[in-house]
């Protein structure tokens, strides 16, 4: 069911809540706040009808628009949310425009772009509506052609009557557009019938980026929002608490403005050259920060005294018990467009533009911070340079709103490459203990108790009421939040007997965030480990092994596709190896192989200011993700999950030494590079008969990194226990932390090739 | 304040700024120029690199005091110029291979990727495995193969 809108063009609706997230609904309930600010008009919104519809509209130029209520960060949401309309209005996809809808708080829980949900939740939702369109534009037809609608056919934009006559969507817009706002049903296309969806296609943005015309936030024209950046302290979390030379740097050329804020000393300039001029001149006093003098080892240790203890299992005397505790280091969650956004705040009401994956939650923050109402903060969500879980927060966006203010002139807020890893979101510290048993050829038990530094969870579901929630002092509400979803997304896919795997989270005031993939690609590659020793134990091969133990016919097929086509089980030289992991999650299955060169010429490559390290020389991996919409972006996907988890496996990580991260630029922060991906790689999209499509974004990583480990693992002879492998050699030579950001080079030119 | 002038795009262009500031700021924050994008200021990440006279540099690590007025500077949008076509060979085949993911380090990949194909048949031979390797542009989305195919494939059209 659906609406006709009333409108003088063609537009539809329906309800963003049909076929909704069932990971939503399954979250136990949170305290309830009964004093939120903003609840009057959250209920308001919510009351009334039509207010949680998505609509798409018919143009009269025989194109259809639609505002996505999500954030496009690379994972390819536009293209499959254009495809789907194409597909059920029967209509070219080069005339289905999708763009980003901006903060609409009225949408409740339906405006967070997260846990690779979006295709999962706004598949029916989105069908629907542009069903009604299709239903209403064959209605006038059948009108204008003097025709009946079981007559009709609809190709391509243009309906036929079997007299041969025709008329464009176009020309139908404003004829099938409805004076009033009423209810319709609608029957959807049946899947047998799918012509767009399942069909691989590019990116409908494609043309745009390889031209350099797609606009990212920093890539903006909004009137005086001059370039603008912060001074940040040299320890995390810090705070300013005097400049001793503002005049001097306010002297210098193109500096416009200085401001002080919570987060450092803002400057606005107007280039971003002068902006790190200027932050390189100034002399702040600062503030000590949240971690003064910890370091990885402390931060280890106190996890280690916050483990919940594994119970000791009651198993015959003569079980055999496999032990293992692993490391997962901070991991930065940057991506390659720096946190970043525009702000106006004038004194009744403000704009921003930024990319934001809960902007919901980032208008009812700015509102707070520059004190208006969240009926008169703009938000406007620009389709955003790589996410990986970055932009779930809108710390930028809240930041150049309170510089803004401060200035009193709209602000480009960019922060320093330095800055990310050194005061970005990171992925928290964690350890995970694992205790197995067996007897007689039989798993008897596996314990796992992960253990993480607090992850934040207070973008809540998207809404500010759960993320109010997830506030809580004490972080009672957010460890609630990190359990639930602990719970609801680590499955243990064997049957090892008696599993319990639980989460216990200690809040050490670092910025955290979710990391693609959650908890998964360190869950996973910690038990994948284990089911490596577990098989070993029992003299089995790992293939055979996972065969025999698995539960779900879907996990196992990918997991047989990959031992077929990445050739498990062939024989390899000493120092390489393969390696075979499996994930379940996101309504879908993956398995991955790879193989891995661990010998010493190839570790030992010499490659400037890089890590070289082990290769993984070849990397299969196959996806069952239900219902495929477009095969081609699930395959991009996964590539980038395998990129990932070779990074998270071998060479990616933050070093926390004396109250900061030593990384400040993507030559410290090692994510994979050219040199160390599998130039052998393949990528099996598996065939489904499911009517639901599944998650694609972040459906990659876990069973990758747990691949890379399990592999290097048996190419060493040594299962690695600290995460990643090179973590404890530093390599690198650690910037400055006065000032925060290194100078920009002026030898580029001696660098031409 | 001074003036500097140069070429970019094929355009001759003067502004007024002090001629310490880096090439990258004075393109885009300057002359409204976007395609190269900021991914670190410090010659890092490549995702900035356009062409200086037909090979390959990062503006963000250039005065534009050092850019002389007969210089030409292309960047991702004055690329297709440069083959007197719509696209370049290279874009065209990262349209064919779906390269781009959020698409913000794309323009440099491609602009270091016609760059690296020339200094291959430079040095005697076609591009391959060895050079993808020297290639330093980061890709956050990770979508280093579809790269790699299709720098091979756009390089047979160059």
């Amino acid at each position: 069911m659906g609406y006709l809108m009333a409108g003088t063009t063609l537009v539809v609706a329906a309800d963003l809540s049909l076929g909704g997230s069932p990971a939503a609904a399954a979250i136990p309930s949170l305290p309830q706040i009964p004093e939120l600010y903003d609840l009057e008009d959250l209920q308001t919104d919510a009351a009334r009808p039509t207010a949680q519809l998505i609509t798409i509209t018919m143009n009269t130029d025989g194109t259809a628009s639609f505002q996505l209520p999500r954030a496009e960060v690379g994972q390819g949401i536009t293209t499959s949310t254009s495809m789907i309309i194409a597909e059920e209005l029967d209509l070219p996809l080069d005339k289905v425009h999708v763009t980003l809808a901006p903060a609409r708080p009225e949408l409740l829980f339906n405006q967070l772009t997260g846990g690779s949900n979006t295709s999962v939740s706004t598949f029916t939702p989105i069908r629907v509506a542009a069903a009604i369109a299709k239903g209403a534009l064959l209605d006038a037809a059948a009108i204008e052609l003097g025709s009946i609608v079981a007559l009709l056919t609809s190709k391509a934009g243009v309906v036929s009557a079997p007299d041969g006559s025709s008329v464009t969507y176009g020309e139908l817009a404003t004829k099938a557009a409805s004076p009033t706002t009423k209810k319709v049903n609608v029957t959807l296309k049946a899947t047998s019938k799918f012509k767009v969806i399942g069909t691989s296609q590019g990116r409908v943005d494609a043309h745009d980026i390889v031209t350099g015309r797609k606009q990212f936030a920093m890539d903006l024209q909004v009137p005086d929002a001059l370039p603008t950046m912060v001074c940040r302290p040299p320890t995390l979390n810090g705070s300013p608490k005097s400049i001793n030379n503002e005049a001097v740097v306010k002297a210098m050329p193109g500096v416009t403005d200085i401001a002080m804020v919570d987060t450092g000393v803002a400057v606005r300039a107007q280039t971003f050259g002068q902006c790190i001029d200027a932050i390189r001149a100034l002399d702040v006093v600062w503030n000590t920060g949240s971690v003064e003098g910890e370091s990885d080892a402390t931060i280890k240790a106190k996890l280690k005294a916050a483990e919940i203890p594994l119970v000791v299992p009651q198993v015959p005397i003569l079980a055999q018990t496999v032990d293992a505790d692993f490391t997962f280091m901070f991991r930065s969650s940057a991506a390659l467009e720096p946190n970043c956004s525009i702000a106006d705040v004038r004194k009744d009401k403000a704009t921003v533009w930024a990319g934001l994956k809960s902007p919901i939650v980032a208008q009812g923050h700015i509102a707070e911070a520059v004190g208006l109402p969240v009926s008169a903060v703009t938000v406007n969500v620009i389709t955003g340079g790589g996410s990986f879980g970055h932009k779930l927060f809108g710390d930028a966006a809240v930041e150049s709103a309170k510089i803004s203010k401060a200035m009193g002139k709209p602000v480009k807020l960019m922060w320093h490459r330095a800055d990310e890893p050194r005061q970005g979101r990171v992925h928290p510290m964690c350890t995970s203990r694992i205790r197995a048993t067996i007897l007689a050829g039989q798993v008897l038990t596996f314990e796992q108790r992960h253990t993480s530094v607090s992850t934040d969870f207070t973008h809540g579901l998207g809404e500010m009421l759960t993320s109010q929630a997830a506030a809580l002092p004490g972080g009672l509400g957010n460890l609630g939040f990190s359990e639930s979803i602990f719970l609801l997304t680590q499955e243990l896919p064997y049957n090892f007997g008696l599993v319990t795997q639980l989460l216990n989270e200690v809040d050490l005031s670092f910025n955290t965030g979710s990391m693609r993939n959650i908890y998964s690609p360190d869950v996973a590659c910690a038990n994948e480990l284990v089911v490596d020793q577990l098989a070993k134990k029992l003299g089995q091969d790992p293939l055979a092994f996972r065969l025999a133990y698995l539960k779900d016919p879907r996990v196992k097929a990918v997991l047989q596709k990959v031992a077929d086509v990445g050739g498990w089980g062939r024989k390899m030289p000493a120092g390489t190896a393969q390696g075979i992991a499996v994930h379940k999650e996101y309504k879908g299955a993956t398995a991955v192989l790879v193989e891995i060169d661990c010998r010493p010429e190839t570790v030992n490559r010499q490659i400037p200011n890089a890590v070289a390290g082990p290769r993984v020389t070849k990397a299969v991996i196959a996806v069952d993700a239900g219902l495929v919409i477009n095969p081609r972006g699930l395959d991009a996907q996964m590539m980038g999950g395998v990129s990932d988890g070779i990074a998270l496996a071998l060479t990616s990580s933050v070093h926390l030494v004396d109250g900061h991260f030593l990384e400040a630029s993507w030559d410290n922060y090692f994510y994979t590079r050219q040199w160390n991906i599998p130039p052998d790689f393949e990528c099996i999209v598996m065939p489904s008969d499911s009517q639901q499509p599944g998650g694609a974004g972040e459906a990659g990583v876990a069973a990758s990194v747990s691949a890379t480990a399990c592999a290097y693992a048996r190419a060493t002879g040594t299962m690695p226990t600290t995460f990643p492998i090179n973590h404890d050699q530093l390599s690198f030579t650690p910037k400055p932390f006065i000032p925060p950001v290194p100078e920009s080079p002026t030898d580029g030119l001696s660098q031409t090739y | 304040m001074s003036m500097q002038t140069f070429l970019l795009n094929g355009t001759s262009v003067t502004v007024d700024v002090n001629p310490d500031v880096r090439l990258l700021w004075v393109i885009r924050d300057m002359l409204g120029v976007t395609g190269p994008k900021y991914g670190c200021g410090i010659n890092v990440c490549k995702a900035c690199t356009s062409h200086i006279n037909g090979k390959a540099f990062n503006p963000c690590s250039v005065r534009v005091g050092d850019i002389k007025p007969t210089d030409e500077v292309t960047t991702i949008e004055g690329l297709p110029a440069t083959v007197g076509k719509d696209l370049h060979p290279m874009q065209e085949a990262w349209l064919e291979f779906d390269v781009a993911q959020c698409g913000y380090c794309q323009p440099g990949q491609i602009m270091a990727a016609v760059a690296k194909v020339k200094a291959a048949r430079a040095a005697g031979h076609e591009i391959g495995d060895a050079d993808f390797d020297e290639i330093r542009n980061v890709c956050r989305c990770g979508t280093y193969n579809r790269i790699r195919e299709a720098i091979t494939a756009g390089a047979k059209n160059m």
